[in-house]
């Protein structure tokens, strides 16, 4: 028997050096041009535009085009995210995308769009649905704290146009496309909090792809890889289970609920919005994001896009501070105080 | 303290009143929460939520399908309750 190697103990590693505090520098939106009323959604799931309304308060939503993939849309967020930040995107060393409808299992969708930008840094996507967008701010910013990147872009981009059954009550009505962005880079002070987050798994198949790839496959492709979803026990979870995750992210913070400028979560249905409110009892002045009645629900996109709409259109404050809040299929969630840029 | 049947019916009156607005008088035994009471499944959810609370009870989400009327809450909450 020969004796355990020993380290030659004669290198040492330097340490990574990164930025003291991290912040959002631009956020960018993409809606692609196609609105799709109610009225064009009924018919298939014997439903009528009032009763799509009083269950999520959804009007409209926008549907991509056949030919435009989840790249395409995450390209142009970014270029209206780089622009907000005054950026180029060589500056970018890192691309993280969140998304569950990049229709290849492999590869992932950042290192294609990171070529779209010529940019040759790290680039990965994230699994994480509806939570996607705050699980990559939290990664970004710890990147950027780090020392493992500079500018950090996070993507949250779907299409679930393509993966929406359009037969189905539970969800036919509520899906939508698009694609929001934000670059992440150093910051002087704190402007984003630490991330509340967490899962339960028990709860997988309350959102689930309904086939997996594999079962798809033994049926000789017939079938879709459509979303399903247990509408009441993701409305229990999303209110009463998340409402303290916020609040702890308001904690974590240091941060009072009557401090914010904006409250921007998930835009996963107006009616989990509504009672989350209220069961976080915030304040009654404080802006909300209520993005979903034109965009519905877009999963990983709809927190970027409804923060670039609200600083848009003047409703929070550049500079301002915002609770955001991810939660979907997982289940997983994260939550952090940003400041806006 | 377990409740009577009567003192839950009322108790659950007052909460799909403060959910839907519903006069606390028309929920019934024999009321059925969809067809009746028009209570769609999120109102439901919130209904179910607050009458845990309010009773001490557990209602796992693959029950509250089963409680189809006013009367199917109530026995269910006398019977779990502790």
């Amino acid at each position: 028997m020969t004796a355990a190697p020993a380290p030659k103990g004669t290198g040492t590693i330097v340490p990574s050096q990164g930025s003291a505090h991290s912040r959002i520098m631009g956020v960018g939106g993409y809606r692609p041009e196609r609105v799709v009323m109610n009225a064009e959604i009924v018919d298939q799931i014997d439903s009528s535009d009032q009763w799509i309304r009083e269950r999520s308060g959804i009007v409209s939503r926008r549907f991509a085009a056949k030919d435009e993939s989840v790249v395409d849309m995450a390209e142009a967020a970014t270029r209206d995210a780089l622009e907000s930040a005054g950026l180029e995107a060589a500056q970018v060393d890192a691309v993280i995308v969140a998304t569950v409808t990049h229709p290849y299992q492999t590869p992932a969708a950042a290192p294609i769009l990171a070529d779209r930008l010529g940019i040759r840094g790290a680039a990965f996507d994230i699994g994480a649905a509806c939570a996607g967008y705050c699980h990559g701010v939290s990664l970004a910013s710890d990147m950027v704290r780090g020392g493992s990147a500079q500018h950090v872009l996070v993507v949250g981009v779907e299409k679930l146009s393509d993966f929406t059954d359009p037969h189905d009550r539970g969800t036919a009505f509520i899906f939508g496309d698009g694609a929001g962005a934000a670059i992440v880079g150093p910051s002087e002070t704190p402007c984003i909090g630490p991330t509340v987050w967490g899962s339960d798994g028990s709860q997988w198949q309350t959102i689930s792809q309904r086939d997996s790839w594999v079962e798809l496959k033994d049926t000789g492709g017939i079938g879709s890889p459509a979303i399903g979803m247990a509408g009441q026990s993701v409305f229990r979870w999303a209110v009463w289970g998340m409402a303290p995750v916020a609040q702890k992210a308001l904690d974590a913070a240091g941060v009072r609920a009557e401090d914010l400028d904006a409250f921007i979560p998930h835009q996963a249905n107006m009616r989990i919005i509504d009672a989350m409110i209220k069961q976080l009892k915030l304040p009654e002045d404080i802006p909300v994001a209520r993005d979903i009645a034109e965009t519905a629900n877009t999963s990983a996109a709809s927190i970027p896009l409804a923060t670039e709409r609200m600083l848009r259109e003047g409703e929070a404050p550049h500079g301002g501070l915002a609770l955001q809040i991810g939660f979907g299929a997982g289940l997983v969630y994260a939550a952090q105080v940003v400041v806006l840029p | 303290m377990a409740q009577s049947e009567q003192e839950i019916l009322e108790g659950l009156a007052e909460i799909v009143n403060e959910e839907t607005g519903l006069d606390t008088e028309s929920v019934q035994t024999e009321k059925s929460f969809t067809d009746d009471l028009d209570i769609d499944s999120l109102s439901m959810m919130t209904i179910v939520v607050n009458a845990e609370e309010k009773f001490g009870v557990r209602i796992p989400d693959d029950e509250v399908k089963n409680l189809k009327t006013v009367g199917d809450a109530v026995s269910f909450i006398a019977k779990n309750q502790s």
